[in-house]
């Protein structure tokens, strides 16, 4: 995925760029509005994250002339400030979400992929490993014609997984992907969405393979 | 009938004497003999000429008799005043000496629908209380005037009397005011209205009056034709006497002295609840059946001309001419008028 | 908030007993002067008319053949009588000898013989008036002092006095009457502005602090004065608060972000059991911060939004569904389904929006993050055409009872979340908004299996 991130707190788009990197993502970073301009117009995005304060201006204003311009891209609202008329006001102006600083990126993350869900609408994103092909917006994991719709915690978790095949993750990163912090979650959770994963891709090729004291990894078999 | 009244009464006065210091001239009881309770009246009136209203009075009243006591209005004022008699009701027709008794606190006040009903010169400080009014009439026999005019005034009677001394001479009588307190009641209001009244006395002085006590007996002696004319008679007892058909009674077209007859309790009265109920009798229409005495409600011909009534106002001005000074000074100058 | 108040009277109560006493006091005033003053007015006639009875009594005395003649005059008592019916009483002397009369009379006032002298005296029993006067007169060429003294009882006076006593005591009542329902009526109406006052300024909302602009009488404005002053000050500490917690959550929330963030990258990099443990606690430090910075800003924004509510037609379902779908991603993290069941017409209210909004948020956050994984939070909203309502059902732990009461006070978190980043103040954002609608959130246990219930109750806009 493409992303436009719009951020003039050095340090925070800096973060939020490594962030989005390491999800294997592509992060375009503007730091005013004239510079976002700029990158729009000669790049097409998945996925716009726009900060209100800008030093050029407001990014409400941005969003209305991205707007009128007709330009399909999804935009997500960063806001620190945290009045709700705020974000009324970017949603009524075309914003397709707005998340409130600071987030969780579990919350960004998932805003995000509802974003894109609703705006590619009928359009697949498919991945295909082995004989199972992989729909991470519709959330579909096809094995042998069989149509699986996933719940969200195993569609992270297989989405981690098919982004890097036959590479070995232990438990203990999985946990950090899938679960929130705000809750004590053992490794052991993470051997029940494996085990649902497993039951899922039952009769195919591609299999969670345990690596014994590492953890796990999608491979073909 | 009235011999026989006159006989009884002085064999009375006889007996009261004995008792009394004032001297009465009739004693009557009426109601029935073991009555409980007496009711003791003094009246000026004749008893014949209130009987009707004592019987009515009576049939109201079981168990009671009245001690009917007739005396001078001057006897019964010294009954009152000086003898202090046990006395429940005082009728009389001397409204100065009334007025006077009840003025120096000799009366007991009395207050009902009846006396409230009365019109206010009918009644003086709720207690005394008028309940006939009698006219001073001028008696004239007609057999007298036979060939003159009757006269209707005053003024008429001094120009016939003047115009025929002759006629009149020694037949001309009125009350001799020295001796009866009704003469004098009337001779001072007839002075106090007009004076008239002077030269009238002054005429009659010349013609040689005769001076009488009473009403009744200068009645009498116009019935026979002794006079030719009485003056200041009380109307009541002429009209008393239809059957005289010889007198004519002439009430004065110039002005008519009335005199109220009143009532009080004297505060000697042991029944003043029985009294009181009496003075209601009196004052109401409740005896309309005594001839002669016109009630205050009615006073049939007094209405008449009510401009030449002259009814002798109660109050304190009556006690004027029962001044000793006032007296004496109206007694001289009615004297030299009349004894010429 | 309302403490006692300390009371001590009643102004309107005071007010009136003041007016009343004052009536009662000028109507017994006016009573005893006026009885008083026609007391003397009726003495006085009566005096005059005695001694003009008198006077003519003297002017008859003449001397006549050398002797007194004493022709009292008819008017002289017959005058009295006009006046009143009282009883009369006189006596003449000559050089203090009796002439006539009533010789017991009482002895007049001595005085100069030219002076008209009054005495009030006692004779059978009864109270006299005495006017006596003098005359010189000389009899066969010997002076002589001719003394004549009218008396009158009193009854006549008295019965006038009775009365005029009888009408003034009437009009005195009426006027008491008549003051006392004035009194009555200018006590409420001087009670009036303040009741006024009192009314519109206990009507408010709790977080109306506007200044009274109703115009006041003159003697309440330095009290309407010192209301709006304290009012101002009240509101200006309030706002000064206010923009603290904004600025404040606000300067602290990017940094945090960063800082978040930057962990979050840095665990994925640590392998150390324990250093991974360690940057867990920063994230979830982290986390708490930031979000109680968020309540507290929802929070001042409620408030400063109770105070300015804006009051337009809000349709609950249109609520209800667009919070639905704004934490629907935040379910999906945790496998949690959320249905949505919604009645087949609008349920209009009015209100504000986002005040609705934030509570409604609130509550279904709450639901999410209570809930266990796998679960299920139903939003049920329905409505009877009087009143509306939203009605969020977890199937977490419930409420833990005996909290039900305190749970929307600030900062009071329930017994049973643990585990959870909570700063305490979501449900009383809720409690504040349905409150400042005129509607309430109740919580509850399900009766039936798990799980907490929160509903906001509020009346429909009539249509």
């Amino acid at each position: 995925m493409r992303f436009l991130l719009v951020e003039d707190n050095h340090q925070l788009a800096q973060a939020v760029c490594d962030r989005l990197t390491l999800d294997g993502h592509v992060v375009d970073r503007a730091e005013d509005l004239a510079t976002a301009d700029d990158f729009i117009a000669t790049t097409e995005y998945d996925l716009i994250l726009l900060d209100i304060m800008l030093p050029d201006g407001d990014g409400r204003d941005f969003l209305q002339k991205h707007r009128a311009a007709r330009h399909p891209t999804p935009v997500i609202v960063l806001t620190a400030r945290s009045e709700v008329s705020d974000r009324v006001g970017v949603l009524d102006l075309g914003a397709d979400d707005y998340i409130v600083k600071p987030f969780d990126f579990s919350e960004l993350e998932a805003r995000c992929r509802a974003v894109l869900r609703r705006q590619s609408g009928g359009a697949s994103n498919v991945q295909i490993f082995g004989d199972v092909s992989f729909d991470a917006l519709a959330c579909t994991l096809t094995v042998a014609d069989q149509q699986i719709r996933l719940r969200n915690r195993e569609l992270r978790l297989f989405e981690i997984f098919i982004g890097a095949p036959d590479q070995v993750f232990s438990k203990s990163k999985l946990v950090d992907r899938l679960f929130s912090y705000d809750a004590d979650v053992t490794e052991n959770a993470i051997e029940v969405y494996v085990g649902r994963l497993r039951r899922h891709l039952r009769g195919a090729r591609a299999q969670i393979v345990t690596v014994r004291g590492l953890g796990y990894r999608l491979s073909l078999t | 009938m009235r011999k026989f009244v006159l006989l009884a009464g002085l064999a009375l006065m006889w007996l009261a004497a004995q008792a009394t210091a004032y001297e009465i001239e009739d004693r009557r009881s009426f109601g029935p003999d073991g009555a409980s309770r007496t009711l003791r009246i003094i009246s000026t009136g004749d008893a014949s000429l209130f009987e009707p209203i004592l019987t009515s009075f009576l049939q109201s009243e079981p168990n009671l008799r009245i001690d009917y006591v007739v005396a001078s209005s001057t006897q019964l004022s010294r009954a009152i005043h000086e003898d202090g008699a046990v006395m429940d009701v005082a009728l009389s027709s001397a409204m100065d000496l009334q007025t006077k008794l009840v003025n120096d606190g000799y009366a007991l006040p009395h207050r009902s629908n009846a006396t409230s009903s009365l019109p206010t010169w009918a009644r003086w400080r709720d207690h005394l209380f008028a309940f006939t009014q009698e006219p001073a009439a001028i008696v004239l026999n007609r057999a007298a005037f036979d060939g003159l005019p009757m006269p209707r005034t005053r003024q008429d009677l001094i120009a016939l009397m003047r115009a025929n001394p002759d006629r009149f001479e020694g037949r001309v009588g009125t009350y001799d005011v020295r001796q009866s307190g009704l003469g004098y009641l009337f001779a001072t209001q007839d002075a106090r209205s007009s004076e008239t009244y002077w030269r009238l006395t002054e005429v009659m002085g010349g013609l040689g009056v005769k001076l009488y006590c009473c009403s009744g007996l200068m009645i009498d002696d116009v019935v026979t034709g002794d006079l030719a004319v009485a003056y200041n008679v009380l109307g009541s007892y002429a009209q008393a006497r239809p059957e005289e058909t010889q007198i004519e009674v002439l009430l004065p077209e110039d002005f008519t002295t009335v005199m109220l007859r009143t009532a009080f309790i004297p505060a000697s009265s042991e029944l003043p609840d029985i009294a009181g109920r009496f003075i209601d009798h009196l004052v109401t229409r409740q005896w309309d059946n005594a001839p002669g005495l016109s009630q205050v409600f009615e006073g049939a011909e007094l209405t008449r001309d009510d401009q030449a009534l002259r009814r002798i106002r109660l109050g304190p001005g009556l006690l004027v001419f029962l001044d000793g000074f006032k007296k004496q000074a109206f007694f001289e100058e009615w004297r030299s008028a009349v004894l010429q | 908030m309302t403490g006692a108040v300390r009371k001590k009277g009643s102004i309107r109560r005071r007010l009136i007993i003041q007016l009343l006493g004052g009536a009662a006091l000028l109507a017994i005033l006016m009573f005893v002067v006026v009885r008083l003053y026609a007391r003397d007015l009726a003495a006085d006639s009566q005096d005059e008319i005695l001694s003009a009875s008198v006077t003519s009594i003297l002017d008859a005395a003449a001397v006549r053949n050398g002797t007194l003649a004493l022709d009292i005059p008819y008017s002289a008592f017959s005058m009295l009588g006009n006046v009143s019916d009282d009883r009369v009483f006189y006596t003449v002397t000559r050089n203090d000898a009796f002439v006539t009369g009533y010789q017991d009379l009482p002895t007049p006032q001595q005085g100069r013989i030219s002076e008209t002298r009054f005495r009030t005296a006692t004779y059978r029993d009864v109270e006299i008036r005495m006017v006596t006067a003098a005359r010189r007169l000389s009899i066969a060429g010997v002076p002589e002092v001719v003394e004549v003294t009218v008396a009158q009882t009193r009854d006549g006076l008295r019965q006038t006095l009775n009365e005029i006593s009888r009408t003034v005591a009437m009009f005195g009542i009426g006027f008491f009457l008549l003051a006392a329902f004035l009194g009555v009526l200018a006590a409420q109406s001087a009670i009036g502005p303040l009741r006024q006052l009192a009314g519109s300024v206990s009507r408010r909302g709790p977080e109306d602090l506007r200044p009274v602009t109703a115009r006041v009488p003159e003697e309440m404005a330095p009290l309407v004065a010192a209301l709006n002053s304290f009012m101002s000050r009240l509101k200006a500490s309030l706002t000064r608060s206010e923009d603290l917690i904004a600025e404040a959550a606000h300067r602290v929330r990017t940094p945090l972000a960063t800082v978040r963030t930057q962990a979050e990258i840095t665990l994925r990099r640590v392998d150390k059991p324990e250093n991974r443990q360690a940057v867990r606690e920063m994230i979830r430090a982290i986390d708490e911060s930031s979000r109680a910075a968020g309540q507290l800003l929802d929070h001042a924004m409620v408030s400063f939004r109770s105070e300015h509510l804006e009051t337009k037609g809000v349709d609950l379902c249109r609520l209800a569904s667009d919070a639905v779908e704004r934490l629907r991603p935040m379910a999906d993290l945790r496998d949690i389904d959320i249905e949505l069941t919604l009645p087949g017409e609008p349920q209009i209210l009015r209100g504000d929006a986002i005040l609705l909004q934030s509570a409604l948020l609130n509550l279904l956050d709450n639901a999410i993050k209570y809930s266990p994984t796998d679960s299920t939070v139903r939003v049920v909203v329905s409505g009877d055409g009087t009143a509306g309502r939203v009605m969020i059902r977890d199937s977490g732990k419930g409420f833990a009872l005996g909290e039900l009461k305190t749970l929307t006070q600030r900062f009071v978190r329930g017994g049973n979340t643990s585990g959870v980043v909570g700063s305490g103040l979501g449900l009383t954002i809720a409690d504040e908004v349905a409150r400042a609608h005129g509607g309430s959130l109740k919580l509850e246990n399900a009766k039936e299996g798990i799980g907490g219930c929160a509903s906001l109750s509020f009346l429909l806009a009539s249509r």
